[in-house]
């Protein structure tokens, strides 16, 4: 992966002024909260539209405030696996993990539903609605729905935050497994280190909006 | 319906297709007025919301009365009509659905203007990620997370219509089987010596009918959650 990021946004008092190329494969974006973490991941999204500046993704240019150019978040072949899940509440599981195919060819032989399915042991909950699932569950299935929409770039947005610690040590594994099996480069937000140091390759450390610096690190 | 007399049953159904008429076609028009004001900054936003409320206001003869001008015979909007479809309004059913619609609009739009800000936005990045381009968006996120706002808009919008008295009979006037409402066949038996049984009657019909409209109304209201309760 090589995603590089050179961009300035403000929003009312806060300053995003973020410059950083990532080489991942699993880049994390540590820092205290308020510091502009998932600020940065929704502008490598689209989500976020930035004052000034460039992203670029491999080739791709995303964003190019000299040219005007501003790829829609739908457009750019991402994954996003959110903090809350944000699957669809009126839709069941398995429709939310196969949304996207109603939008996005497949790039080839991409993973299928039911091998993901099985990596991450969500088979039993296909037909149930996303509102009766517990936090974990949820997360599991918000992860195999990004991975179904055949991205080029995961991003991830503190995606354990909101679980207690077994919840944590339910899911991790489960991201783990698809580092290292689907070799998708994946951007991953959180304040905890001990994810950082688990999951990391590349650890990116921000503060008030700025990346402070840039470390690559054997993983552990 | 053994006591009713024909010319009641025959106001009763035409009321019941006006209103029909009326909320159908102007849906969509509804939910699109609704999405602009509750989504997007534009220039002439306010006066769109002014004039948009503005039948809910005005004497609803004003309301009648531009109606005539605009869409009879003679006016700009109806010439145009008659001359491009064959489609004639004044002292037609269809031009009391046109007044039941635009009468019924404001609280239609409210209504679904409502629920389209309850909608969690949230949702709708989340969908964008997956590859939505807006307009999927909004046709497989925002619109069945509104939707029960939309029915409630619907059903409130047609109990009004149904109810439309003061520009309709202006603009279309009152003739048995073809303008008479339950509302305008109520004024007229007001107006006629003995026909108090049949302005009872009418009377009975025109609430039980606008309290079941309220009621399941308030019903669907109750639905709306704009996938707040999601998990």
């Amino acid at each position: 992966m090589s995603l590089d990021i050179s961009v300035r946004s403000t929003l009312g008092d806060f300053t995003l002024e973020a410059s950083a190329r990532l080489d991942g494969p699993l880049s994390v974006l540590v820092g205290p909260s308020g510091s502009g973490k998932s600020t940065l991941l929704n502008v490598i999204a689209g989500l976020t539209r930035p004052r000034t500046g460039k992203v670029t993704f491999g080739d791709d240019v995303w964003f190019d405030s000299e040219r005007d150019l501003f790829v829609k978040p739908h457009l750019r072949r991402i994954g996003y696996v959110f903090q809350e899940g944000r699957l669809l509440p009126h839709l069941s599981v398995r429709s939310n993990l196969t949304y996207s195919s109603w939008f996005r060819r497949s790039t080839g032989p991409g993973p299928r539903l039911e091998e993901i399915v099985d990596l991450l042991g969500i088979g039993h909950l296909l037909d149930r609605s996303p509102r009766n699932l517990s936090g974990g569950e949820r997360q599991r299935c918000a992860l195999a729905r990004a991975l179904l929409a055949t991205p080029s770039l995961l991003l991830m947005d503190e995606p354990l935050a909101a679980l207690d610690e077994t919840r944590r040590e339910e899911v991790l594994p489960y991201i783990e497994n698809v580092r290292d099996r689907y070799r998708i480069p994946i951007v991953y937000v959180t304040h905890s280190s001990e994810e950082a140091e688990r999951l990391g390759d590349e650890i990116v450390t921000m503060k008030r909006g700025r990346i402070e610096k840039v470390e690559r690190r054997v993983r552990g | 319906m053994p006591y009713l007399s024909p010319d009641e049953t025959t106001a009763i159904l035409l009321s019941l297709k006006i209103a029909l008429v009326a909320t159908l076609a102007s849906l969509p028009m509804a939910i699109a007025i609704a999405w602009l004001l509750a989504r997007r900054q534009f220039p002439g936003k306010a006066l769109l919301n002014v004039l948009v409320h503005l039948p809910l206001v005005m004497p609803p003869v004003v309301t009648g009365y531009l109606l005539l001008i605009g869409f009879g015979r003679r006016g700009p909007f109806g010439e145009a009509l008659e001359a491009c479809c064959g489609v004639v309004l004044s002292f037609r059913w269809t031009g009391a659905a046109l007044a039941a619609a635009v009468m019924s609009f404001p609280l239609t739009v409210r209504a679904i203007r409502l629920s389209l800000e309850a909608v969690d936005r949230k949702l709708e990045d989340a969908a964008a990620t997956l590859g939505a381009a807006p307009v999927f968006v909004f046709l497989t996120v925002t619109l069945p997370l509104a939707l029960p706002g939309v029915l409630a808009g619907a059903v409130i919008g047609f109990a009004k219509a149904l109810g439309e008295f003061g520009a309709t009979i202006t603009f279309v006037s009152n003739i048995p089987g073809e303008t008479q409402t339950i509302a305008s066949a109520i004024y007229t038996a007001t107006q006629t010596p003995g026909a108090d049984a049949t302005t009872l009657r009418l009377t009975l019909i025109a609430i039980v009918i606008a309290a079941g409209a309220l009621a399941l109304s308030e019903y669907f209201a109750r639905r709306v959650t704009g996938g707040a309760d999601r998990t």
